[in-house]
């Protein structure tokens, strides 16, 4: 069963109505005991990632995330925390991917955020985009991205740079893209995470 | 013509809603219920539209209420993002319906009317949750923007404020031509261009649309993000999978 971390970082209602429809089993953790009662972990978000930081800190839940073995999923925000550093506010993150999120430039040719739907292209094996076509499209509102690395990211979008659409790293997962809004494809992943 | 990156062009039914039911006909294949929004906006996104706009029209004091009951159905069965405009005119409207689901509200006369609501939406919930729907109109060759649904003209000229609605934390610009609209003679497209090269945030294009052709003239010469039609899609008169596949056809990056 999926725990949903909740910090105040967001609207989670149309995740959890995607994890309804798709009879994905899920409760909400709202303090530190409640991280024992699931097998995975779902961390969302919107919004500026240095205000969501400063809520998880407030939640007392950051050693506990950082010390998580089992399967956990960043979306949008909720990604971006999983890394080191975000220009957003320059705030410093969790650390627990050594990437830094950064501000889009390039904005005179490129609009800001990156609204819409956008090619996502897997460049390693694994679960969370079984039966995903490589190039299938997801559903992004973002300003900022997670730089490229060869280590951990697992699957990029091309916009005025190339970036990390998804990052893995052992039990994390993070997706920039909202699954909960990305159609079929979107369901799939939320479906594979579940079994991961 | 700024570059898209692999960004697909959206396209957008918008679906008028008053009390919980979608008005204007709607000549639909295989509805066991026309006026049910969740219904036909399952059937959209089904056919692979991008994304849907809600526009409410309800005029009751419980206004709120019923919007917010319909964000809700419409985010329990819905996997693609919506909109939802109509009547919006304080945060607390806004905080509501971002909490029943919505990815999106669009707003129009209450942003003319206290232009720095869009400063407070845009620091409440960020720019991606800000619509700016415009809808204009020539007056003595001039574009004039109009309030309350198109009856009222304001005394703004329509690219002034769509600047400063951008410059304000706008996210997104949903521009009507009342010239264009129900004339399915095609879409503004000088006027679109101008606000799209204007402009660093995405522009949706709406009104006119009468033929799949009208949408390739729309992304091809102006180079918009998304273009929005009503009854084209719901007489059946354009089949999105159609529609999309000629976009493709014509080299417009599509969501297929």
């Amino acid at each position: 069963m999926i725990g949903i971390i909740t910090y105040g970082a967001g609207n989670i209602f149309s995740l959890t109505a995607a994890l309804n429809r798709l009879n994905i089993p899920y409760g909400m953790i709202a303090n530190a005991a409640d991280f024992e009662l699931y097998d995975r972990y779902i961390i969302p978000g919107v919004g500026h990632a240095g205000t969501a930081m400063n809520k998880l800190i407030d939640t007392g839940f950051v050693p506990i995330i950082k010390a998580l073995t089992k399967p956990t999923l960043g979306i949008c925000v909720g990604m971006q925390l999983l890394t080191t550093f975000s220009e957003e506010g320059n705030s410093n993150l969790l650390s627990i991917v050594p990437l830094k999120t950064i501000k889009f430039t390039n904005t005179q040719m490129f609009k800001v955020p990156h609204t819409g739907w956008n090619r996502v292209f897997v460049d390693k094996d694994n679960q969370l985009f079984k039966n995903i076509l490589v190039g299938s499209h997801f559903y992004f509102v973002h300003s900022y991205f997670i730089e490229l690395s060869n280590n951990f990211t697992l699957a990029s979008t091309k916009y005025s740079n190339t970036f990390s659409a998804a990052i893995w790293q052992n039990n994390f997962y993070g997706v920039q893209f909202h699954p909960e809004k990305s159609g079929v494809h979107g369901e799939t992943l939320l479906i594979n995470f579940s079994k991961i | 013509m700024k570059p898209i990156g692999g960004l697909a062009k959206r396209i957008i039914p918008c679906l008028d809603v008053k009390d919980g039911r979608t008005v204007k006909g709607v000549n639909f294949v295989d509805l066991r219920d026309a006026g049910d929004p969740v219904e036909l906006a399952w059937n959209y996104s089904n056919q692979g539209a991008d994304e849907l706009v809600f526009l409410d029209i309800t005029a009751t004091v419980e206004r709120r209420k019923t919007m917010v009951e319909l964000v809700k159905a419409v985010a329990r069965q819905i996997n693609i993002p919506f909109t939802i405009g109509g009547g919006i005119n304080e945060i607390a409207d806004a905080d509501a319906l971002l909490n029943a689901g919505a990815d999106k509200i669009s707003i129009n006369s209450a942003a003319v009317k206290n232009p720095k609501l869009i400063n407070q939406l845009a620091e409440a919930f960020g720019i991606q949750f800000v619509v700016i729907a415009v809808d204009t109109k020539l007056i003595n060759n001039k574009n004039i923007i109009h309030l309350n649904g198109g009856r009222l003209p304001a005394e703004r000229e329509t690219l002034e404020w769509i600047k400063e609605a951008e410059d304000r934390g706008a996210g997104e610009i949903l521009l009507t031509s009342m010239d264009y609209d129900g004339t399915k003679q095609g879409f503004d497209t000088n006027l679109l261009k101008l606000v799209n090269n204007m402009v660093g945030i995405p522009v949706i294009a709406s009104g006119g649309a009468g033929t799949i052709q009208h949408f390739v003239d729309v992304f091809k010469q102006t180079n918009v993000d998304a273009a929005l039609a009503a009854s084209v899609f719901h007489y059946g008169e354009i089949l999105i999978p159609d529609l999309k596949k000629v976009l493709k056809m014509n080299e417009i990056e599509v969501r297929l």
